[in-house]
């Protein structure tokens, strides 16, 4: 539904199933621990128990959430039964090679992603709120798809050989899958706080784009082949600071389609005040509202990030800032969008200069995320094209 | 927060007005995008390389410029540290000013609203309900207190005023997040080499920029044992101990001695099953007065050593000092016959002489194995292991020296088995490899006895005259003078492959022969000099109807071998018969003092950005008065952030109140 009062959803689920979800997050949490208590170490204990709150705190007020985590794990479990212990099957067994085997689900994020843009498109175009519906379900479903695909490529990894076993967030190629679903989810939660799915075919254009890098990526330089981690990446802080990474660049990314959608409307509001994007799009202050979530958000999950990248360069490089061009482009990021912050916040900038400056900072994002790794040697020299 | 409210006030002194312009949210901005800026400089600009790489690719003009500007250094150069240093100044200042009134809107509830400007405001409602003030009050406040508000009571003349607050904490936000920049910006200082460079430019430290023995390092570019920070680094070999480490300065260095001696027991590198290196790590030993017995420890990446505040690194490993044995097998007239073996280890260097030529060998390099993509499959991630190989350049008294790379192990290619030699004059050139066929032994003897029939003389005068003669005979020709003149083609022709390999030959079909006759002569010319070449080499054989393929192979690889010999460069090829391989750890030893502080900082802008962001401040005010026994409540409300979500969260409260105290709206 298109909301244009842009009335939101504060949360709108019931106690119960709030305190079920939290039981079951606590609940697979424990089994989890006990199941595994003596392969894990204190640090993965800790992320163990991180995850549990994580997501309970996430699905409390996001229904759809807790779906799409249980049919996550759901099919991850079923693929890693039917694996069992026999990395081969892959290839062999019919439910593995065509849909649940890492390569394959992503795959079908690939096209499912794809599919959902062009249906949000189509959405937009014909003005049907069903047929947006229908964008939002596919988009769901290429999530879902992805997060699979993360999920079974983690115990792939481990199938090869238990030394060459790790969270899939190694390598440029993972992690621009791990982009794609995180800025979808992004995308999902505010499509239905703020009850508006106009915008999901300008968030999920940057997706097919990142979806089109990442086949281009496999099949070119044949990225997708799973490789053991050098050194200097065999640390418990890889798993919690390329995530919260992503966070960020998600929420940015999202931030510039929403700056682009922004102005876009601003344009035509004038235009064509009756035309398609005046009068599908949310309304200008909607946009810029969200705009400023995302950057927020965004905002707080990079200051993380970098600070674990900080406490990790201590312990893998012999101190918390070294000025390599990954960190140092990290920090223009971090500035870029503190000096975004400080306009909005406090000169009260707002509309359409804050829009380009969103929209401007998507390049620079890229720059950190892709650029140095292209142009620039340094440190973080794994994960080069 | 801009001074829009002060400009009222008609002087300022100079202090005054530079404090506030420090404080302006415009300086603050200018030079957070400065910051970035610059940061893109040192980015695109690599850093810290040798000073020759920047005069090489600037030239002497912009090399000075650039070294002036000091973009060798961004991050510690002057202009630099100085945006830092405004920008610490300008938040400082700004925390300054603003930290008493935000702590004071932190607590304060503001009871000194009136009923008007509560009217004025964009979220309000009103209501009545037929309870009395006293009761209604109490309800309300529960309500607001269970919904956690701080709340306070303000009983006016004939109403009372209840004023709510709740997410005061997120003014923290704003100190927290302020505050940490500060701090975060001053642990910093504290770990940057700002104090060595304060040291320098009092004169009382000079920069190393010579190769010497740690020993002979002057003691003003001694760092003695303290409390600043350094960040150095020192190669360490197997079974050998160091109690310095090398501080890195611009192109040279400075030594920091450590109040206790490392040793490195044994370096391991181990490897996934596909070859990649799985770890690196080393065995340690650390000697110190205050300990009875050594501390013995592993340390790998990743996992480092903390000791006394001081923090050591796996950071890289490098040759120890490999003990090598060589057989110099000679490939030119001057280096004689036979191979001859010597021993040689990794750095050592040594004067050889051949005849007249005198060539200085510099041992540069020893690696146990070489894992790299397989050349005779497709897929590039399929390696295979080339085995050891060594690297040493061969340098002439004019200082000119050429680099190679060889094999320890035959290399196959095409079925047969060659020794390889990279050479390259530049390390910016990819290696050209020489390819030496391996005789059926597997040694190098056959290719050597082939050299030193090509240089006989009296054989290959004794070759070519049966072979003019046959020549002549096939055309049934008896011409003396044409004998004669064939005959001294052929010597000549493998007297110039020997000497100049094809390239002289071709040279000389180009330069000497007619134009004319270059396309018939010249074939004919390269199958003759290849019929000579053949006869050469099987002129010892017994019996040449029985040869073998095989030996028309490696007939073929030799000429090869041979006619490139003069760009190899070396009059010998060195073969590596025996080593002992002595590994060296690449330790990083570190202090920062201002670790602890920096991340304090950190913490602080973690808890500041959540609290600036995900806690908004909300404040209510309720006036309850009485009117004809009932009472009438005058609801307002505003918050700092969020406006969308602040309209349905008052909508929402503006209803459980009423509820609660007794009315819901129609
Ligand atoms: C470099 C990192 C900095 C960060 C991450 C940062 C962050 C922030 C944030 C998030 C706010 C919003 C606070 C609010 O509106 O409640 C803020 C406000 C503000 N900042 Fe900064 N800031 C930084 C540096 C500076 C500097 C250098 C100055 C000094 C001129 C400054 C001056 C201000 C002022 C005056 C406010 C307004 C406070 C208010 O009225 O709420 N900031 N800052």
């Amino acid at each position: 539904m298109t909301n244009l009062a842009g009335t939101m959803i504060e949360d709108d689920s019931s106690p119960l199933s709030q305190w079920l979800w939290r039981g079951l997050m606590v609940a697979a949490g424990i089994v989890l621990l006990s199941l595994y208590s003596q392969v894990l170490d204190s640090y993965e204990i800790g992320i163990v128990v991180l995850a549990a709150v994580g997501l309970s705190f996430l699905g409390q007020n996001w229904p759809p959430f807790r779906r799409h985590t249980i049919v996550v794990a759901g099919l991850s479990f079923f693929a890693l039964y039917l694996y069992g212990t026999d990395l081969a099957l892959g290839q062999k067994d019919f439910l593995l090679s065509y849909i649940l085997a890492s390569q394959s689900a992503f795959m079908w994020m690939s096209a499912l992603f794809v599919l959902a843009t062009l249906t949000y498109f189509l959405g937009l175009l014909l003005r049907s709120e069903f047929t947006e519906k229908v964008a939002s379900a596919l988009t769901w479903s290429a999530t879902t798809m992805g997060m699979v695909g993360l999920m079974v490529r983690w115990r792939e990894s481990y199938l090869i050989s238990p030394d060459v076993g790790h969270i899939p967030v190694s390598n440029l190629y993972e992690v621009f899958i791990l982009f794609a679903v995180i800025t979808a989810l992004l995308y999902l939660f505010y499509e239905r706080r703020y009850q508006t799915r106009s915008l999901g075919s300008f968030v999920l254009l940057v997706i097919s784009a990142a979806v089109a890098f990442q086949l281009w990526y496999a099949f070119e330089k044949g990225a997708h082949e799973i490789q053991p981690l050098v050194p200097a990446l065999q640390s418990y802080w890889m798993k919690i600071h390329v995530p919260a990474n992503f966070v960020g660049y998600g929420a940015f990314a999202m931030a510039a389609m929403i700056g682009t959608a922004y102005l876009l409307k601003s344009w035509r509001q004038i235009a064509a005040p009756n035309g398609l994007i005046a009068s599908r799009l949310p309304p200008l202050t909607v946009m810029d509202d969200l705009m400023y979530k995302a950057i927020a958000l965004g905002f707080a999950f990079f200051t993380v990030a970098t600070i674990l990248g900080a406490l990790w360069a201590a312990e893998a490089w012999g101190g918390y800032w070294s000025w390599d061009p990954k960190e140092t482009w990290a920090l223009i990021v971090w500035l870029n969008y503190a000096a975004w912050l400080h306009m909005r916040m406090t000169k009260g900038w707002h509309g359409r200069p804050m829009a380009w400056w969103a929209v401007i900072g998507l390049f620079v994002t890229l720059f950190a995320f892709l650029g140095v790794n292209m142009f620039l040697s340094g440190l973080h020299s794994y994960g080069t094209l | 927060m801009s001074d829009v409210s002060n400009s009222s006030i008609p002087r300022h002194t100079l202090g005054q007005r530079i404090f506030q312009f420090l404080g302006t949210m415009d300086l603050a901005i200018t030079l957070l995008l400065s910051l970035a800026v610059a940061s893109i400089i040192g980015t695109v600009l690599q850093q810290n390389q040798p000073y020759t790489d920047y005069l090489i690719k600037f030239g002497p003009f912009w090399f000075d410029v650039f070294e002036t500007a000091g973009l060798y250094d961004v991050y510690s150069a002057l202009w630099f540290l100085a945006i830092l240093t405004l920008l610490v100044i300008s938040t400082s200042v700004c925390l300054i000013r603003n930290t008493p009134s935000m702590l004071k809107d932190m607590w304060n509830l503001r009871t000194h609203v009136q009923e008007k400007s509560l009217q004025a405001m964009h979220h309000k409602d009103q209501w009545s309900v037929d309870s009395s003030v006293d009761v209604t009050v109490t309800t309300l406040q529960d309500e607001l207190i269970k919904q956690g508000f701080r709340v306070k009571q303000t009983p006016k003349t004939d109403e009372i005023l209840v004023s709510a607050m709740r997410g005061g904490m997120n003014r923290m936000g704003y100190i927290s997040t302020h505050l940490a920049i500060v701090i975060i910006c001053l642990g910093g200082l504290l770990d940057s080499n700002l104090p060595l460079k304060l040291a320098e430019w009092q004169g009382k430290i000079k920069i190393e920029t010579r190769d010497l023995p740690i020993k002979d390092v002057p003691a003003e570019s001694r760092l003695p044992v303290g409390s600043q920070a350094f960040r150095g680094s020192i190669h360490i070999p197997e079974g050998r101990s160091s109690n310095v480490a090398f501080v890195a300065m611009r192109d040279g260095y400075l030594i920091q001695e450590l109040p206790f001696k490392l040793e490195v027991k044994e370096f391991r590198i181990e490897h996934y099953a596909t070859g990649q290196p799985k770890s690196f790590e080393t065995d340690l030993l650390v000697y110190d007065d205050d300990l009875k017995v050594p501390l013995a420890t592993t340390i790998s990446v990743n996992h480092p050593l903390i000791y006394k505040g001081y923090a050591i690194y796996q950071a890289s490993f490098s040759d120890g000092g490999s003990e090598l044995t060589l057989e110099a097998w000679p490939l030119e007239q001057s280096a004689g016959d036979v191979a001859v073996s010597f021993d040689t280890k990794v750095f050592d260097n040594r004067q050889m002489r051949w005849g007249e030529q005198s060539l200085k060998l510099e041992m540069l390099s020893f690696r146990p194995f070489n894992i790299n993509p397989d050349p005779t499959e497709d897929d590039p991630n399929r390696l295979r292991n080339f085995g050891p190989s060594f690297g040493f350049k061969l340098r002439e008294d004019t200082g000119e020296a050429l680099e190679y790379l060889n094999y320890m192990l035959p290399v196959e290619r095409d079925g047969r088995e060659f020794y390889l030699s990279g050479v390259r004059s530049s390390p910016a050139e990819d290696f050209g490899y020489l390819y030496i066929p391996v005789d059926d032994e597997g040694g190098l003897e056959a290719f050597n006895h082939f050299l030193i029939q090509l240089r006989d003389n009296e054989l290959i005068e004794k070759l070519a005259s049966e072979m003019a003669s046959e020549t002549l005979m096939v055309m049934e020709n008896q011409n003396e003078g044409l004998k004669q003149s064939l005959h001294e083609s052929l010597t000549t022709l493998v007297t110039m492959f020997v000497r100049g390999g094809f390239i002289e030959v071709n040279d000389f079909i180009e330069t000497v022969l007619p134009e004319a006759e270059r396309d018939t002569l010249g074939p004919a010319y390269l199958s003759m000099l290849r019929e000579m070449l053949a006869r050469i080499y099987f002129s010892d054989f017994e019996d040449t109807e029985l040869v073998e393929d095989s030996q028309l192979l490696f007939l073929q690889d030799a000429v090869d071998a041979v006619g490139s010999l003069s760009r190899y460069g070396a009059p010998v090829f060195f073969l590596l018969t025996d080593y002992v391989h002595v590994e060296a750890s690449g330790l990083q030893v570190a202090r920062s003092p201002g670790k602890p502080i920096v991340y304090l900082g950190c913490a602080l802008l973690i808890a500041g950005v959540f609290l600036l962001f995900y806690l908004p401040q909300r404040r209510f005010w309720m006036i309850v008065k009485n009117k004809e026994s009932n009472s009438m409540i005058l609801l307002a409300g505003m918050s700092n952030r969020n406006p969308k979500e602040f309209d349905a969260f008052f909508e929402k409260t503006a209803q459980t109140l009423r509820q609660v105290s007794g009315n819901s709206r129609a």
